[in-house]
Formats: C-alpha cells, structure tokens, sequence
C-alpha cells in the first residue's frame, strides 16, 4: 500500500482516559499493560535466577537486591499483573474466537450491542477481583511477618 | 451464575436508563467548535457561539444556527439529518458521534465540544478526509460474488433470482445496516495507530459477505484477513460497537469472522438455491 | 512463513499452557514458608529434581514464545513499512531466542551444581 496519511490519528494519545468507551476498552488497556509488565518482569527474573549459576553468594547478593520491601511491591505486583492476565486471556480467547458474544438478529432502538454483554463485562470483573484477592493474599506472605 | 449475571444487568441497565431519562433542558448552550483549514497550513484554535436550544434541538441543529446567524464560515458536513447518510459524524464531548442524532439534552455541562474525528485525515474545521476509510471498505470486495449466478448485467441471458429464508438474512442483516459513518473507525484504538488495518468497518463487511448464502467466496473472504495487519489486531475492545449508531455491532461480526479463522466455528453455510425466472 | 492464523493459534495455546506451569511455580514458594523457599539449598534441589527442572524449562519456552509475540503485536501496529516490520520480526525473534538460551544455561548449569 502507498504511504498512509498518519494525518489526525489519535495514535498514542488514545491511551489517556480508556474509561470512555466502558468495560472492554478498560480490559484493552490492562491486558496490554499487563502483558508488557510481565514481559520486562520474566526478562529480569531469568537475569536474577542466572546468578544461582555464580555459586551461593552470587545468589544472596541477588536476594539481597530483591528481597526487599520494594522488591516484594514489585512481586505483588506481578502477582496481580499476572492473575489478571491469565483469567482475562482465557475470557478473550473464548471471545476472540466468536464464543459467548451472542447472535446477530435484527437491531433494534436503543441498540444495545449483543456483544458487550453482560457475560463478557462480569468476566472482566471477575478477572479484576480475582487480581485483588491474590494480591491481598500474597501480600499476606510477603509482608505477613515470620 | 448466569442469574447473578442477569441480576447485574437489570440493575445496571435500570440506572444507565434513569441517568439516560435524565434530560438536561436548557434555553441556551455555548459551542466550542474546532476551527482551521489545514490546507492553508492554519494551527486549530475553538471558536465559541452562544446557540438557543430546546428540548429536541440536536447538535446539527445547533451547529447549523450557528453557521446560519452568526459565522458563515463553519465547514460542516451533513446530508440526511436523520442518521441514514452517515456525513455528520464528529468528536462530540471528545467521542465519536452523529451531530443529527445527538440532542443537546443529553450532554451534560453547559459547553459543548464538537471537534473533527479521529484518524481521519483533517481538512477543514469539521471536516476529515474519508478516502483511507473507504479504500478499506473496498478491499473487503462489499458485494455478493457468486460463480453460479449471471450477475453482469451485460450477459444476462435468464432471470434468475435467490432464495433465502428470513433465517439465512437474519444471520448478515444487522451488519448490511452500516452506513458508512466512520465513528467506529474513529473509535478503534487500533486504527489510532495501525494505517494498514482495514478497521471495524471494513471487518464488519468481511463477515457480513462471508455470511450471506447468496455468496461464494467465504474462502477468498478469510484468506483476505489472515495477514499481519488484518484481522487478528482487533484485541476486542468494543469501542466500535460502542460508538456504533445503527446497531451494526462491528465488534460481533469481527470475533464471528475470526472464529472461523481459528476452527472454533464451523461454516454451515448452505449455498442459496438459485431459481430460474425467465418465462419461457 | 506462517500466517497471522497459525501464529495467534500458537499465541493463544501458550498462553493457556503458561497458565498451569506457572501456577505450579507460584505455588512452590508456598509449600514452604516463603523466605525458606528462596535459599540456595532448596533452590539448587528444586533443579536437581528432574521433573521440574522440565518443566521451569517449558515455562521460561511457552513464555517467552508468547511474550514477545505479545511484544511483535504491539510493535506491528506502531509502525507501517516493509523496513520496520522486518526489523520487528528479527529483533523479536532474535529477543526470544536469546533468552531461552540464557534461561537454558542457567538450567542445565544449576542442574549440575552441588548443594552450597
Ligand atoms: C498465564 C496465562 C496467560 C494467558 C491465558 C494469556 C493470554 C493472552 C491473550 C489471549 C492475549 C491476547 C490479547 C489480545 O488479543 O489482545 C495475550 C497477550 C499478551 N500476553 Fe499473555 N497470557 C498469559 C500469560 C502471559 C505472560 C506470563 C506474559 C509475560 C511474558 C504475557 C505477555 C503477553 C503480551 C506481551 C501480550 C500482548 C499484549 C497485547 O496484544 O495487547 N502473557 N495474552
Ligand atoms: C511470586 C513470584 C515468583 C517467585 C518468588 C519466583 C521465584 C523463582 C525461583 C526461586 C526460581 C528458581 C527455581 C525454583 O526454585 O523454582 C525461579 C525460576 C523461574 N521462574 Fe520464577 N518466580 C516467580 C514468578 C514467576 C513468573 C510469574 C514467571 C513467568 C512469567 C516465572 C518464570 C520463571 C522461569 C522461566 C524460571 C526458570 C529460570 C531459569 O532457570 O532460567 N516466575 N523463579
Ligand atoms: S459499523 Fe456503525 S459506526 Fe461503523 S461505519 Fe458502519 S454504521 Fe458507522
Ligand atoms: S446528517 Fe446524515 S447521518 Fe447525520
């Protein structure tokens, strides 16, 4: 195709404030933004486990990095990231293949749009509340004391 | 499960259409509407007008007093003034939509913003550039491809006709209501930044042929999408459907058209039968 | 090549076999108390133990086939010419491949190491 004219598109811009158009554009923005977290977090965490390779104080000076109270933030993080990613991927994987969206039939005023149903909008809460309890939980064991 | 679903959506519905029920009345409204012709290389800037409404004047409505008492010079475009041509789409309160069919009562404050659409190419103050959009819209090849049938007008040499029962137009019809309007485009946080992806519109299309039994090319249709920029960039985030005036529902026939794609669904599409008309 | 198809098969399969490895992975910090599942004692057994050290291997592979296909999704849509998505198919490939190895290292290195 010839050049396109990028003229007027919204390009990044469209990121700020996903809460405009509902539920789903918010599942975009996260699914994404989790999935990106989570890479630059399994590229650092395969760094951090290498040093094991180094020998015992090679590793404890890795813990030392890691294992502290802004490291366990991080890990909380990532457990929420993740809990998120994973239960909003199994509900997208069944969406983007047609499945759980309804069927197509004759519009009618207001035109409410079958496929923001109210099946898809509970599982992205549900992903949302899952995230929440596995934080509270690992939030349990990281900062829980001994 | 499902009663707990269905529990939530009433009451979610019941208080999205008490806050809808909600009219806003007002005598006067102030428009900020966005002004420059790029053409000319002009930076934007709004220009404001104080606009008289009532209860049932639209956007359109009041953009066009404006335009008709006191700056001639508005680009604006608009044809039908009734959500069937699909020229009067804009940013309004920064989303996508018709100004014929957007009444002032149902925005809230007391400015309304009205701005060019997104991603499309801006011309001049409220007018964009839709051929990108419609170059999209072509490439789907929008209509019925059929070897059997004699469909160049040139060579007809029967009257011929399909059959379809209401069952077989049911399954593409809400997606045939599209009218052209680009607010799904507008809205695709895709199209904000892939020039190459044909957009909700155009995929709309794509299912909308691929399910219609007068058509013979399903196979053309899915090979047509599967590409690096087809498709499978639409991550679902519905905006289109959102946005969407006429019930089209772009986001469904797109998730429909890749279950296809990816052997969740299996075609069933019985070829329509073909009767032959021609008196002898 | 592989169509855009085949590669969200693979994008979608990994995910859902990422999601049972990897929750067996979370888990094993928590059959012992936390700080005690991180000492290079246990750390080094967990490796020694055959099957998994399988499967750390099957998570850090579906992973990252799955991460930085996420990762060429994304880069696609930012930018449309035949030069950039060359370059993004190399470079995320090239990116997979080489953490897989450098995780592989570590797993056949940690293997054969004897306890601290
Ligand atoms: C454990 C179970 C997982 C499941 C079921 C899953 C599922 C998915 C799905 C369905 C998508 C596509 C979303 C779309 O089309 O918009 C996706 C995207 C992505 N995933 Fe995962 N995923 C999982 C784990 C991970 C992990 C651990 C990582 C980190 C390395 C990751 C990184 C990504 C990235 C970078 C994307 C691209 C984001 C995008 O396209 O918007 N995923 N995942
Ligand atoms: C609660 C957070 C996590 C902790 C505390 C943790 C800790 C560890 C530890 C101690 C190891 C060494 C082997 C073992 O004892 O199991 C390891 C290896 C590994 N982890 Fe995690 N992990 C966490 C989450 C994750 C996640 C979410 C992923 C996937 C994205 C992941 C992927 C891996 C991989 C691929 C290895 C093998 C690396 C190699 O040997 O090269 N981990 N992790
Ligand atoms: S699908 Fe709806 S929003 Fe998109 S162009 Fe057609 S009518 Fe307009
Ligand atoms: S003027 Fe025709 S759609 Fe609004």
């Amino acid at each position: 195709m010839e050049v396109a004219d990028r003229n007027n598109r919204e390009g990044l811009k469209g990121w700020l404030n996903p809460g405009r158009y509902g539920w789903e554009r918010v599942s975009y923005w996260l699914q994404r933004l989790t999935g990106v977290g989570l890479l630059a977090y399994f590229v650092g965490h395969v760094y951090e486990t290498s040093s094991l390779t180094q020998g015992i104080d090679a590793w404890n000076a890795m813990l030392e990095l890691t294992q502290t109270p802004l490291g366990h933030l991080i890990l909380l993080l990532v457990i929420g990231m993740s809990t998120f990613h994973s239960a909003n991927g199994i509900r997208l994987i069944f969406a983007e293949g047609g499945k759980g969206l309804g069927k197509p039939g004759r519009p009618d005023y207001p035109y409410d749009a079958v496929s923001l149903n109210y099946r898809q909008k509970s599982g992205i809460w549900i992903a949302l509340i899952l995230a929440a309890v596995a934080m509270l939980y690992g939030a349990s064991v990281l900062f829980g004391g001994e | 499960m499902t009663e707990t679903i269905e529990k939530i959506e009433h009451l979610d519905k019941k208080r999205a259409k008490e806050h809808k029920e909600k009219e806003i009345l007002r005598s006067s409204v102030t428009l900020k509407v966005l002004r420059a012709n790029r053409a000319a290389g002009e930076p934007a800037r709004y220009d404001t007008y104080e606009v008289p409404v009532q209860r049932s004047t639209t956007v359109l409505d009041a953009l066009l007093w404006a335009k008709q008492s006191k700056d001639h010079s508005i680009g604006i475009r608009y044809s039908c003034r009734m959500a069937s041509c699909g020229s009067c789409g804009m940013k309004i309160n920064g989303i996508p939509r018709l100004a014929c069919y957007t009444k002032v009562s149902e925005l809230e404050g007391s400015t309304i913003t009205c701005e060019p659409l997104a991603n499309f190419p801006h011309l001049r103050d409220l007018v964009t550039d839709f051929s990108q959009f419609f170059a999209h819209h072509k490439d789907m090849k929008p209509y019925v491809q059929n070897k059997a049938a004699d469909l160049d007008p040139s060579q007809i040499t029967k009257l011929s006709e399909f059959l379809q029962t209401p069952e077989d137009v049911d399954k593409f019809l809400q997606f045939s209501y599209c009218i052209k309007c680009g607010l799904c485009y507008s809205a695709c946080p895709t199209v904000a930044m892939d020039t190459r992806f044909p957009g909700p519109q155009a995929l709309g299309q794509a299912y909308r042929y691929f399910a219609d039994t007068r058509d013979g090319a399903s196979k053309d249709r899915l090979d047509m999408v599967d590409e690096k920029h087809g498709i499978f960039r639409c991550h679902f985030a519905g905006s289109c459907s959102t946005v969407c005036p006429k019930g089209v529902d772009p986001a469904l026939g797109i998730q429909l058209l890749r279950g296809h794609l990816l052997g969740f669904s299996k075609s069933e599409k019985k070829a329509a039968e073909l009767k032959d008309r021609s008196k002898a | 090549m592989l169509k855009e198809s085949q590669i969200m098969k693979i994008h979608y399969m990994t995910g859902i076999a990422a999601l049972f490895v990897v929750a067996v992975h979370i888990l094993m910090r928590l059959v012992m108390p936390y700080n005690l599942s991180l000492e290079y004692d246990n750390v080094i057994l967990n490796y020694h133990n055959l099957p998994y050290a399988v499967l750390l291997e099957s998570i850090l592979v579906l992973i990252a086939i799955h991460g930085f296909n996420g990762l060429r999704i994304i880069l696609l849509e930012m930018r449309q010419s035949r030069g950039w998505e060359g370059f993004v198919t190399v470079v995320t490939i090239a990116a997979m491949m080489g953490v897989i190895a450098y995780g592989t290292r570590t797993i056949i290195v940690a293997n054969g190491l004897s306890l601290g």
